[in-house]
């Protein structure tokens, strides 16, 4: 019995290591098959497109997804929306650092895009050598972000974020102040300083628990970009330490947040969510996007008291860019879904579905955009009021770290004030600590 | 003759055998441990090598493939920033006020589940529910929960004139997260706890109570003497979570998790080394950061088992 157990138990033995070894080679090696299929060859393949965005694109809403599908038997298409916008940064740099985990569509959004031109720029396919595609039909300076110093397009514009203020007349009547919206941005017309008196007003006949902005935030990202000069200079050197911009824009939230006019919330966080059902604040710098997230948060209870009037000084802020990484495996496939994506007819359906503003000129033109009304708003004539706005977009130059610097002066400094009631000289040098530390070497 | 014919021609298969046999009994142990040992290796200990290596390093992130020799100046940048201090504190504070009532509420409880009552089996598993949740569910509650304007917790302070804004202190907030914290760990405690105490013999217990010591007195002078191993590991696997505690104050502080909120009130070392790396691109300080906290597990476990060597002494000796 003994001399037959002895070599079943060897036998047993080589099997186990035999096992496990292979466990160990699968286990370790991580998929390295390359994808045999590369753009070309048979142009009827089955193929899947993947497309990873965040926020809300609209391309789904629109149902321009299936539309395409429909268009192209071939091509299926699947998409990853992440709803943090900076965690999607942080994931997309990863993946494009390491050249794996990539859809063949990945959009970008402005405020990273310069990272994305500067220290990625050979990561992306060139769509300006793309057939089918002419920069000309964007607006000039929305390409002009997308493109390298070697002059490579490497994303397509989706939408802007031209601006204008969503106010709530009740409050305003209620606090003594005009509620048409033509009266309303002549209160302010011209200068935002305008604005933050006219808050005074408001706030000396608020309604009890009421403020007349959101955030000292909010107001510093509005008033900074109608800035020639923002946080970095045309060569991309950071300036925001002496930048004209950054300092009246500063300058100017703080004395809002020290006038006690600003309801002191983050943006974008559940707080400020709640705020919008309880009316706490009369006013919100409003980029075309934001028509959107008014509408789902005020929800009933704010229809039709919402409005929505001329910003004091016209500008920018959002929009994002679709680019094609070239560690994707259909590269060709996917500049061709990009081109349709951002064709002007397509950004008309988003603007109608979702209010995302065109970034084509001929996007801008469209007579679904340029009539649109929105009953949620009172029927304020948006199409008309942001595409006016948008042709007056005088764009500032963006650097490599704008996003960074952005953060860090908003959330580490204005929201340090606001929450804190720290001493805005200390903020200011505890924000220059931050940045040099952050951005530095 | 005969016997030394015996001797020699069967040799060549038992010693052959014997010698297998011999391997065997060595070298099988160490093969059916190899694909862990293997796998550690790959994932864990060159990772861990890895970054020491960065950490002496200018990386960005972006490009990972290029380095610049630093030496130890991302470790001494660390030493003269007050943002990695605070991150220490942080990290300490929010440790102490999760892990120690966690771990008492974890030895109540056991106790009380040690007892015969009805449903014994349903209440055991439903103290590991709050185990079970994911982080992110039950943090986005908690959120809620904490919220200073709209939250029920401040609804019900109302009551006593209190009105802590729970995003924006810094004990509030550090508060708030703990409870996160101690709410999803009490329960797994608990049961190990509880494991640990029914291991404890029972007639120690019958002779506690012939002696007349109510259950106060044998829960202080019984139980806990006699797990006082099993609470020695969760003491240690406890400081080990804290210590890289992320999900939760991440989560809670929304968009300004990663900066641990506006003054970095609650921002601990796993977010101050995510912070570094990822939205900073500076991946060789978030390294150093990362052996850092190495480094301070390594002090904690030789304090706490330096203590304990100590009282076993103290105890062998008196």
């Amino acid at each position: 019995m003994r001399t037959t157990s002895r070599p079943r138990r060897a036998a047993v033995v080589a099997t186990a290591v035999l096992a496990a070894s292979t466990l160990l080679l699968t286990a370790c090696s991580s998929s390295s098959d390359k994808g045999g299929e590369k753009g070309g060859g048979d142009a009827n393949a089955k193929i899947t497109l993947n497309v990873g965005d965040f926020g809300t694109f609209g391309y789904k809403e629109a149902g321009l997804y299936d539309e395409y599908m429909a268009a192209h038997p071939n091509i299926t298409i699947k998409y990853d929306t992440v709803q943090d916008g900076q965690k999607y940064w942080d994931a997309l740099t990863t993946h494009l650092a390491s050249g794996s985990g990539l859809a063949d569509v990945q959009a970008v959004e402005v405020g990273y895009i310069a990272q994305a031109t500067n220290t990625l720029g050979d990561k992306f396919v060139d769509l300006g050598k793309t057939e089918g595609i002419n920069p000309a039909n964007w607006l000039d300076w929305k390409s002009k972000q997308a493109t390298t110093a070697s002059g490579a397009l490497i994303g397509l514009g989706t939408d802007i974020g031209p601006m204008a203020i969503c106010y709530r007349s009740d409050l305003f009547q209620q606090a003594g102040l005009p509620t048409d919206r033509e009266e309303v941005a002549k209160l302010w017309a011209g200068d935002w300083s305008k604005f933050v008196d006219a808050g005074k007003r408001y706030q000396a006949q608020a309604p009890a628990g009421t403020f007349f902005t959101d955030s000292a935030s909010g107001l510093f990202n509005a008033v900074l970009s109608a800035q020639p000069e923002q946080y970095s200079d045309a060569s991309g050197k950071l300036v925001y330490k002496t930048s004209a911009g950054v300092k009246t824009a500063w300058d100017l939230s703080v004395a809002a947040s020290q006038a006690k006019i600003s309801a002191g919330l983050r943006q974008f966080q559940d707080p400020w969510n709640a705020a919008f059902a309880n009316a706490k604040f009369a006013t919100v710098v409003c980029p075309s996007w934001m028509t959107g997230i008014i509408s789902k948060y005020s929800g009933d209870s704010g229809k039709g008291k919402w409005d929505v009037a001329a910003a004091p000084v016209s500008s920018n802020w959002g929009g994002a860019f679709l680019t094609v990484p070239k560690a994707g495996k259909h590269t060709k496939e996917a500049a061709a879904l990009v081109a349709w994506l951002t064709a002007p007819e397509q950004q008309a359906k988003v603007f109608t579905k979702v209010g995302n503003v065109p970034s084509t000129v001929g996007g801008l033109q469209q007579p679904a955009v340029q009539g649109a009304k929105q009953e949620y708003f009172n029927n304020a004539p948006t199409g008309q009021i942001f595409a006016a706005a948008a042709q007056s977009i005088k764009p500032a130059p963006i650097g490599e770290q704008d996003g960074n610097v952005k953060t860090i002066i908003t959330d580490n400094g204005i929201l340090d004030i606001e929450e804190h009631g720290t001493d805005p000289a200390k903020a200011w040098s505890n924000v220059t600590k931050l940045v040099d530390d952050k951005t530095g070497h | 003759m005969a016997t030394h014919v015996r001797a020699e021609a069967p040799p060549a298969r038992p010693a052959w055998r014997s010698r297998l046999y011999r391997f065997d009994l060595k070298a099988s142990p160490y093969a059916f441990i190899a694909p862990f040992f293997l796998c550690f290796a790959a994932f864990g200990l060159f990772p861990l090598i890895w970054t020491g290596w960065l950490s002496l390093h200018y990386v960005d992130l972006l490009k990972p493939d290029v380095m610049e020799w630093r030496g130890f100046g991302n470790y001494t940048r660390l030493w003269s920033n007050d943002q990695f201090w605070t991150a220490l504190r942080n990290t300490f504070t929010i440790g102490v006020i999760s892990t120690v009532p966690q771990l008492l509420m974890a030895l109540g409880l056991a106790h009380l589940l040690n007892f015969r009552m009805r449903g014994r089996g349903f209440f055991r598993v439903a103290i590991l529910a709050p185990y079970a949740t994911s982080i992110a569910a039950a943090t986005l509650v908690f959120v809620q929960l904490f919220n200073p304007d709209y939250g029920f917790v401040n609804w019900m302070l109302d009551a006593v004139g209190i009105h802590p804004n729970w995003y924006a202190d810094t004990w509030p907030s550090q508060i708030a997260i703990s409870t996160i914290v101690t709410w999803r760990w009490t329960g797994y405690n608990a049961l190990i706890y509880l494991a640990a105490m029914q291991a404890v013999p029972k007639d120690l217990y019958e002779a506690a109570s012939l002696d007349g010591a109510n259950r106060w007195q044998q829960f202080v002078r019984i139980t806990i003497p006699s797990i006082r191993p099993t609470i020695m590991f969760t003491i240690i696997v406890s400081t080990i979570g804290a210590t890289q505690l992320f999900g939760e104050p991440m989560l809670f502080g929304g968009g300004v998790g990663v900066s641990g909120g506006s003054a970095h009130q609650f921002q601990t070392l796993s977010l101050y080394l995510y912070e570094l790396g990822w939205p900073s691109r500076q991946l060789g300080r978030a390294s150093a950061v990362a052996w850092t906290m190495l480094l301070l597990l390594l002090l904690i476990g030789l304090a706490q088992y330096l203590i304990t060597r100590y009282r076993k002494r103290h105890e062998l000796g008196g």
